[in-house]
């Protein structure tokens, strides 16, 4: 039933263009590639509502990542509607507190806030349910399964999905694939090149291509673009690089704490390992990659000065953009994984090949419970979300809007409307589906006071990158750290949140 | 007319005074008294819990104060030989003399946040034009991810915004000094490297006394500059205090013990800047 929805879905997708181009796209170029797709909230629909007079408004993130999206849609639902809308661009790291203060003051300054999934536990009180109309739409049937958890709470959807993260590896493919190079790096090395199937691999290679013009541009290349800057989303980073190490599929009952316990594993050797390659990755890195945060992840790799980048899709996007000068050069691929993983059951090291997706989930849009035009704030959720819309977002790299929709993962999509080269356009898709049916995945933390304990490992893991501390003395530091919160919280709370995920992550849910 | 009349008149003054001022310590007081976090909300009551965190069980606040007083001190006393530099440039009779205060004032005309922007750009180690032309010499600093080097960018960017400041203060005490003095070391014969030690330095010192206090107070502030600059890192080597409080405040939420940094800040520097005018002022005025 759900492949033919899909299917249905898709075949709308790709062939209402031709009926709806010529009158939507002349006045909405953004769209141009697709036209009005029709749907519950398309631009036709759109134009039949009348909100003269009222006024929406937006905290969003800052430009470009999901603002310009934000921005952009919010200008074209004023024109089809005669709403005003006002949107607020905020950085990510004040995107939480942003919205706490008034929502703790009992105040709407805004109806609608982004943030990132994971604030759900201590968003969702202030937040209203995504009303029925919108739950039975075609399109929030199209959403994947994970996603729909992933926006929702206890079985309500308090988050509409307008997004949906993963982290995988992105790499040049002209140069990973490409026969010389792999005989002059076999002769140089005495290894294969290939897409690296460790993080070991990954480090010898971007070692290996660090530093030298290898694409003979006349500019200089390097190993790798990752988000190391503190408080930039880094703890994201450096969960991608430990999830190899430190989850066991044989050893279920949670990834950063042992659920029974409520103890942090995120000391124990596996993530250790981890931050000591990412210490080794500060080598490969271009100049400043060590405050680079995911805009400069971003504008690096997709600009081509990089072999490998691993976090959302937004570099890979960005590098297969028309204007870029890799487009149809790179390719996508799970994340490394690892020869031994670290088994916390037994405290000892399992010598067996391991890997496991991240799914970082990502940008996430509310409600506010007290927003005075709730009606009007769903319908612009809706419409930002459309078919036309959510197309139109997929092809830009910087807009942060990455597939969350079944339809999302048929290639022809890329092929047809971004001009991808088939075999590109496969590999992605069926990376990011291979990570939805995965059994050895990583969500996020989502319990209540997260920030406190991302920003622990940002401020850890920093200090490691800086030289600071050891590897080994920053995660006790952000074990201790852990402790202290989940004491101050309360071990019962933050258990119970836990277990949600640990549930899904153990595939019981 | 009564008396008691004038008590009347004080009333707005006062009431702004305790509305703007009075209030809000009072508040950040009792803030300090509470648990107040994202996940528990509200002005309970904690008793010390906070204090007794902070003064047992925080190294990261007390290393980043002390890295505070490092950063201020060295940018007040760089402002303050640049600025007095300048000042004493520009009250010469030299051509262009108007151009030149104007131009000197600019960059603190400008807005801290986005010329720290453009200098986070300057300094940008891959696509930088600082590192660019440093290139030539065969040199390329790691400006922002070096720990020790990264100190001293922050105290670039600051000494450029602030300088300014410091040059205005010092220029317009330098316009105010009385001419006798300078015309009896001239008939003395004074060259003017000793008439500035004897007599302009002497002169100036009241108001460089004011014009250290006045920049050291908002120097301890520093926090815009750090925020888009390094975001206090690589690690925690450019954090400061008062961006440790904003980071525990409003990025992680923890209000109650946010409000008990903010307090225990405000009695240091309270303390230690006392201290310092006490010393300027016995030093420079040898009183």
């Amino acid at each position: 039933m759900k492949t033919c929805l899909t299917a249905v879905i898709s075949s709308l997708m790709i062939f209402s263009p031709m009926a709806y181009a010529d009158k939507w796209s002349d006045q909405f170029p953004h769209i141009k590639a697709t036209g009005d797709i029709p749907g519950d909230c398309s631009y036709e629909k759109m134009s039949k509502k009348n909100y003269k007079g009222k006024t929406l408004k937006i905290n969003t993130h800052a430009i470009p990542v999901m603002g310009e999206p934000t921005a952009l849609h919010a200008e074209q639902f004023e024109k089809l509607t005669g709403a005003k809308v006002e949107v607020t661009h905020t950085p990510a790291g004040d995107l939480y507190s942003k919205a706490m203060v008034p929502f703790q003051a009992g105040q709407a300054p805004y109806d609608v806030v982004f943030g990132f999934s994971n604030f759900i536990n201590d968003w969702k009180r202030y937040l209203a349910p995504v009303p029925k109309k919108y739950m039975n739409s075609p399109e929030m049937k199209d959403v994947t399964k994970s996603h729909m958890g992933v926006s929702s709470w206890d079985g309500t959807m308090y988050q509409y999905p307008v997004d949906g993260d993963r982290h995988y590896l992105k790499y040049r493919k002209d140069v990973i694939d490409n026969p010389e190079m792999q005989k002059k790096y076999k002769a140089d090395t005495g290894n294969e090149l290939r897409v690296p199937r460790t993080w070991k691999e990954y480090a010898q290679m971007a070692k290996y291509f660090n530093d030298w013009d290898w694409d003979g541009d006349g500019e200089k290349e390097y190993g790798s673009a990752e988000v190391m800057k503190k408080d930039d989303l880094m703890f994201a980073a450096f969960f991608s690089r430990s999830v190899a190490y430190a989850k066991n599929p044989r050893t279920p009952g949670g990834f950063f704490f042992d659920l029974e316990t409520m103890k942090p594993n995120i000391n124990n050797p596996g993530f250790v390992e981890a931050l000591t390659d990412w210490v080794e990755a500060t080598k490969y890195v271009p100049p400043g990659g060590t405050n680079f945060g995911l805009g400069d992840e971003i504008g690096s790799f997709g600009g081509g000065q990089t072999l490998f980048s691993f976090s959302w899709d937004d570099a890979f996007i960005a590098a297969m953009q028309d204007d870029s000068p890799i487009k149809n050069k790179v390719g996508a691929a799970p994340l490394p994984g690892a020869d031994r993983v670290w088994n916390r059951v037994t405290n000892s090291w399992e010598n067996q090949y391991n890997q496991a997706p991240y799914i970082v989930w990502g940008w996430a849009v509310g409600v506010a419970k007290k927003s005075k035009v709730k009606d009007m704030a769903f319908d612009y959720l809706c419409f930002f979300s459309n078919g036309a819309n959510h197309q139109a977002d997929l092809a830009i790299g910087r807009f942060g809007v990455n597939p969350f929709k079944n339809s999302d993962f048929d290639p022809n999509i890329y092929i047809n409307s971004m001009g991808w080269d088939p075999e590109i356009a496969n590999s992605y898709t069926q990376t990011l589906l291979d990570m939805e049916k995965s059994n050895n995945r990583v969500f996020p933390l989502r319990v209540p006071g997260v920030f406190e304990f991302t920003s622990a490992v940002a401020t850890g893991t920093s200090k490691a990158l800086a030289g600071q501390l050891s590897p080994q003395e920053a995660l006790d530091e952000v074990a201790k750290e852990w402790e202290a919160i989940v004491s101050r919280v309360g071990k019962k709370a933050v258990q119970d949140a836990y277990a949600v995920g640990v549930k899904m992550e153990d595939n019981k849910l | 007319m009564n008396f008691k009349h004038k008590y009347f008149f004080l009333f707005p003054g006062l009431f702004v005074l305790i509305g703007i001022l009075i209030f809000p310590i009072i508040f950040v007081v009792r803030l300090s008294l509470s648990g107040w976090n994202s996940y528990n909300p509200g002005l309970d009551y904690i008793g010390l819990e906070n204090y007794i965190r902070l003064f047992t069980d925080d190294p990261r606040f007390w290393e980043s104060f002390f890295r505070l007083s490092f950063l201020s001190v060295t940018t007040v006393i760089l402002q303050y030989v640049i600025g007095f530099a300048l000042a004493h440039m520009v009250w010469k009779d030299i051509k262009f003399k108007r151009f030149f205060r104007v131009l000197f004032l600019v960059p603190m005309m400008t807005t801290p946040v986005i010329m720290t922007v453009i200098w986070r750009t300057f300094f940008h180690e891959s696509l930088g034009p600082v590192n660019d032309l440093l290139s030539v010499f065969g040199v390329a600093p790691k400006w922002l991810t070096d720990p020790v080097i990264a100190k001293f960018t922050v105290i670039i960017v600051e000494v450029w915004q602030w300088t300014p400041f410091m040059f205005l203060l010092l220029l317009a005490g330098l316009l105010s000094l009385p001419k006798e003095p300078f015309l009896a070391a001239a008939i003395d014969g004074a060259s003017p490297i000793r008439k500035f030690i004897y007599v302009t330095f002497p002169l100036m010192a009241p108001i460089s006394i004011g014009a250290i206090i006045i920049r050291l107070i908002e120097a301890s502030k520093i926090m815009d500059t750090v925020y888009v600059l390094t975001s206090g890192g690589p690690g925690t080597s450019t954090e400061t205090s008062s961006f440790y409080i904003f980071i525990k405040g409003l990025r992680e939420f923890q209000m109650g013990y946010a409000a008990s940094m903010s307090f225990t800040y405000l009695i240091i520097m309270i303390i230690s800047l006392t201290i310092i005018a006490k010393v300027l002022t016995k030093v420079l005025l040898k009183e």
